[in-house]
């Protein structure tokens, strides 16, 4: 009787009802979310903006060795999304080899901005840029014009630290979302051994000690998820992991000016 | 959806895969470097942060939407997905833009 039912729905085909989109379900559910998520990042950059806007004192940490880092961090961003697009018409064209390079060169773009962004929030609380919940760096004093902003300006750290580190969590879990995705259950041993590595290598002043643990619960999630649906990922897979990875650079194009261009040091000689 | 109106939907995202070859990422790729050397450009300006913003956010707009048409595809999407998700997502960032004005305003109040 199931036979009989299954050749029909095969046999059949057109019968259904067409998608409203013109596409399949697993790409419109990755559009509505990135649809939600994108008014949360509106809300992110709408509160900082505001602050920028209405606060005269509004702190200018960022000199040109802060912009080189920060414009370093969007060309990888932007090549990453170059290589995911790649990945993704590789996946298309069903070359398995090349879809698992250009997936593995887009991780590899996307650990490079995280690292270079932590380098960035390491400089800025080691000069006493920091939110009231971060430890004190030992053996480092604020910088002078730095001591107070955490009473006068609180807006700055508060949507700076909220914003970028939202993204830069979007950013991990892309990279482990694409791990996934081109190694299947070969990547969860390496996510435990990255775990392992950035907390063990990380001061337990710094707020990255803690948030390594992002890793080890992606590595329990992203376990069971392979424990309950074992599957080789098909090109829709990928298509749809792309619609995410472009979202994440899709958001620094916004954070990028709005964040550090508009807040330059520009120092005349 | 059943197998065989999955496959016409991949087939046909190859199809435009196949019709648009590899250079046109290379060429939005090259664009989005270049808009953002702009936006440095830009930041070493001193201008007014009003008059600034407003350029930044042009810039970035337009890089977005090279991002969402050609990385993310939706050029080659059907019209009442194009219309449908993205003009429900700037209404919704407009609604919330709409209280930005009083950013402006509170710059003048308080004691004088």
């Amino acid at each position: 009787m199931s036979d009989v039912a299954v050749q029909h729905g095969v046999a059949a085909a057109g019968v259904y009802e067409p998608s409203l989109f013109g596409t399949y379900s697993k790409k419109i559910g990755m559009w509505l979310f990135l649809l939600s998520d994108s008014l949360t990042f509106g809300a992110l950059l709408f509160a900082y903006s505001y602050g920028r806007i209405s606060t005269p004192n509004w702190p200018t940490p960022f000199h040109s060795e802060s912009i080189r880092n920060a414009t370093l961090m969007t060309a990888f961003l932007l090549t990453s999304s170059l290589t995911m697009v790649l990945a993704v018409r590789a996946a298309v064209f069903g070359n398995a080899k090349a879809q698992r390079w250009w997936l593995l060169a887009t991780m590899a773009c996307g650990t490079a901005f995280v690292i270079l962004h932590g380098r960035e929030w390491s400089k800025l609380i080691a000069e006493g840029l920091t939110l009231p919940m971060f430890p004190a760096v030992p053996g480092h004093e604020a910088a002078a014009e730095y001591k107070n902003v955490a009473e006068t300006v609180p807006q700055f750290p508060a949507t700076f630290f909220g914003l970028t580190g939202m993204h830069m969590l979007h950013v991990t879990l892309g990279v482990i979302y694409l791990g996934i995705i081109a190694l299947r259950k070969k990547f969860i041993p390496v996510l435990l051994g990255l775990w392992l590595v950035a907390w063990l290598a990380t001061p337990d002043y710094s707020p990255f000690h803690y948030g390594a643990h992002v890793l080890l619960i992606s590595a329990v999630v992203a376990a069971i998820v392979l424990w309950l649906r074992p599957k080789v990922y098909d090109s829709a897979d990928v298509e749809v992991a792309g619609l995410y990875w472009h979202f994440v650079d899709l958001v620094w194009m916004f954070i990028f000016p709005l964040v550090y261009l508009m807040s330059t040091r520009i120092i005349r000689s | 959806m059943n197998d065989a109106t999955q496959l016409a939907l991949e087939q046909g995202v190859a199809e435009q895969h196949r019709h648009h070859g590899k250079a046109q990422f290379f060429w939005v790729w090259g664009a989005l470097l270049v808009m953002t050397g702009m936006e440095v450009y830009l930041g070493y300006q001193n201008m007014e942060p009003v008059r600034m913003l407003s350029m930044l956010m042009g810039l970035s707009l337009l890089k977005a939407g090279l991002i969402i048409a050609y990385f993310m595809h939706m050029k080659f999407e059907i019209s009442r997905m194009k219309w449908l998700t993205m003009s429900s997502l700037l209404v919704c960032l407009s609604l919330m833009c709409i209280f930005f004005p009083d950013a402006f305003r509170i710059l003048s109040l308080g004691a004088r």
